[in-house]
């Protein structure tokens, strides 16, 4: 539903008592901008070009220092986030996979085999099941601060680094294979059994035409999950990790600019999130508009003529 | 496991704190974000943009620099101890809300904040899923804007929104953690980070500890919006 629904189109008058709604409001932001963050900034000597000056003022001797060290701290923060995009990835396709699995394995009966190997093994296959469920429950129900936490003081790693990496990765992980997972579900069927029909194994299906069309029905949300990736990485600090938090803390301690640093920290981040959320509505919108809206319910002929299918 | 057994004041107060922190910061989250979400769709541009801008900033920023924002902002603006946040009648009774030490209503303040914008996202997700011609027939019938949205949008927009609702939820308890780490002392996690450290307890058992007051808020609230949306699901 667009908004506009909600209201008609405005109309002269209509359009004339927005014009002067907007204008006064405008001036009451305003004012409230100007006597409850401007004076009491001012007021404090926080808009003053010796706490700006080494941020944003070329000419200020401390800029380039200043972001020497926070582009050394950017750099890190952005390591450990490619390093734990990378592994959740890999980590949440595997977890996917084991899942379908596994699930595979429950529907099985074992035809075939004594009645008590086929027992024992629909016991197996039925305890891993619930294991892996339970697991992936806990991982997702803990935050993520405890998790990186407890991965640095249980691993005894000293270079935090891979702690974060390691924490990230469950939970990203989890996430991701949860998404994958409902990908898969939401195909149509007609892929699983056209994919049995000519032969595939049920790994060579999964692999070669389940997985693919996954990723790309879901290649919006995992995109979305890598902004949450990059925006938990800066939780690094806490476990002693040298990132753009700890730098920015290091920084402050010299130049006691808070507020100032963390705006411009703050804007880094949300121009690099959100042209990566950007990114995620761009795909998604190019995605419907090549298929009008059903990516992978065309018939399987014109599919697998415009190379949509892996054909193996 | 005598760990946990010798520590369970530690681990029973922490969870309590917990407790308080996610039921304060909710209600200001629902609050603040329906607000927004309201800005979002209302006709007044200028009202949209502000909207449009609240959810952009805070959706993007990591929570660790609005934690670390809020401290610095309310010290520099004049109410270091954010003493306007110590509510008379509901200081007594979450009590933590009216100690001396700022950092609890600090940790409510930026955890508020930052999930409100998850909020607004949430309840116009599910305005958008209120089909157009529910609307339509409103706008026919002559209702105006705010009697469009009372009688015929948000009831049925509450509903389609109450599971992404509860996923910002849930994704708030689990972020309410990161209030120990920022001076919220007696809180669960910071209560099961000091065992390990100045206490010198062993790890796993205070990991399952703090593991279990997580899972016991997030684990049934996640499995009640699994079952919620199933039956939606099969009622569509």
């Amino acid at each position: 539903m667009t908004t506009p629904v909600l209201y008609d189109t405005p109309g002269p008058i209509a359009r004339r008592r927005t014009t002067i709604v907007s204008i006064v409001l405008g001036l009451l932001l305003l004012a409230a901008g100007y006597f409850f963050l401007y004076r009491p900034l001012a007021a404090r000597g926080q808009l003053s070009p010796e706490k700006w000056g080494p941020l944003v003022d070329p000419a200020n001797t401390n800029m380039p220092l200043v972001w020497d060290r926070l582009a050394t701290g950017l750099l890190a923060t952005l390591q450990a986030a490619a390093l734990a995009i990378l592994t959740s990835l890999l980590f949440g396709t595997a977890l996917a996979l084991l899942r379908m699995q596994l699930r595979a394995l429950s529907h099985r009966r074992f035809g075939g085999l004594p009645w008590i190997v086929a027992f024992a093994l629909r016991g197996l296959s039925a305890v891993l099941n619930a294991l892996t469920r339970a697991a992936i429950e806990v991982g997702r129900g803990l935050p993520v601060l405890v998790t990186i936490f407890f991965a640095w003081r249980l691993s005894g790693i000293t270079n935090p680094m891979w702690p974060l990496v390691i924490g990230l990765t469950i939970y990203n992980g989890i996430v991701i294979a949860e998404i994958i997972r409902s990908g898969m579900d939401g195909l149509p069927y007609g892929q699983r059994e056209a994919a049995d029909s000519i032969g595939l194994t049920p790994g060579q299906a999964v692999r070669l035409v389940l997985l693919p069309q996954a990723f790309r029905v879901m290649l919006p949300a995992l995109i979305s999950q890598l902004v949450v990736i990059l925006k938990d990485t800066s939780l690094g600090f806490i476990i002693t990790y040298e990132d753009t938090l700890a730098i920015a803390q290091q920084i402050i301690q010299v130049l006691d600019n808070p507020i100032q640093l963390y705006a411009v920290l703050g804007v880094i981040f949300i121009a690099v999130n959100y042209a990566l959320s950007r990114l995620a509505t761009f795909v998604q919108r190019r995605m419907s508009a090549r298929a009008g809206g059903q990516v992978i319910k065309r018939p399987p002929a014109t599919a697998a003529e415009s190379g949509q299918l892996p054909l193996a | 496991m005598d760990v946990l057994v010798e520590n369970r004041e530690v681990f029973v107060s922490g969870f309590w704190v917990t407790f308080q922190i996610c039921v304060l910061s909710a209600t200001g989250a629902l609050i603040l974000g329906t607000l927004v979400a309201a800005m979002r769709i209302s006709p007044v541009a200028p009202l949209r943009w502000v909207g449009t801008a609240y959810v952009t900033v805070f959706r993007n920023l990591p929570l660790t620099i609005v934690f670390f924002m809020t401290g610095a902002a309310f010290a520099e603006l004049g109410a270091p101890n954010a003493d306007l946040l110590k509510i008379p009648g509901l200081s007594s009774v979450f009590t933590r809300l009216g100690i001396e030490l700022p950092y609890f209503r600090f940790a409510i303040v930026a955890l508020g904040v930052y999930t409100a914008a998850f909020v607004a996202e949430a309840i116009r997700s599910g305005v958008n899923a209120v089909p157009a011609g529910q609307a339509e027939a409103a706008r026919s019938l002559g209702l105006t804007f705010t009697q469009n949205l009372r009688y015929v949008v948000l009831p049925q927009a509450g509903k389609a929104a109450v599971v992404p609702l509860g996923s910002v939820i849930i994704a708030m308890i689990k972020n309410s953690a990161l209030a120990g780490a920022f001076g919220v002392t007696g809180e669960l996690f910071s209560n099961g980070s000091a065992l390990t450290s100045a206490g010198g307890y062993p790890i796993v058992p205070v990991f399952i500890g703090i593991s279990l007051g997580f899972l016991v808020m997030t684990v049934p609230l996640g499995l009640m919006l699994d079952r919620l949306e199933k039956r939606r699901a099969a009622g569509r």
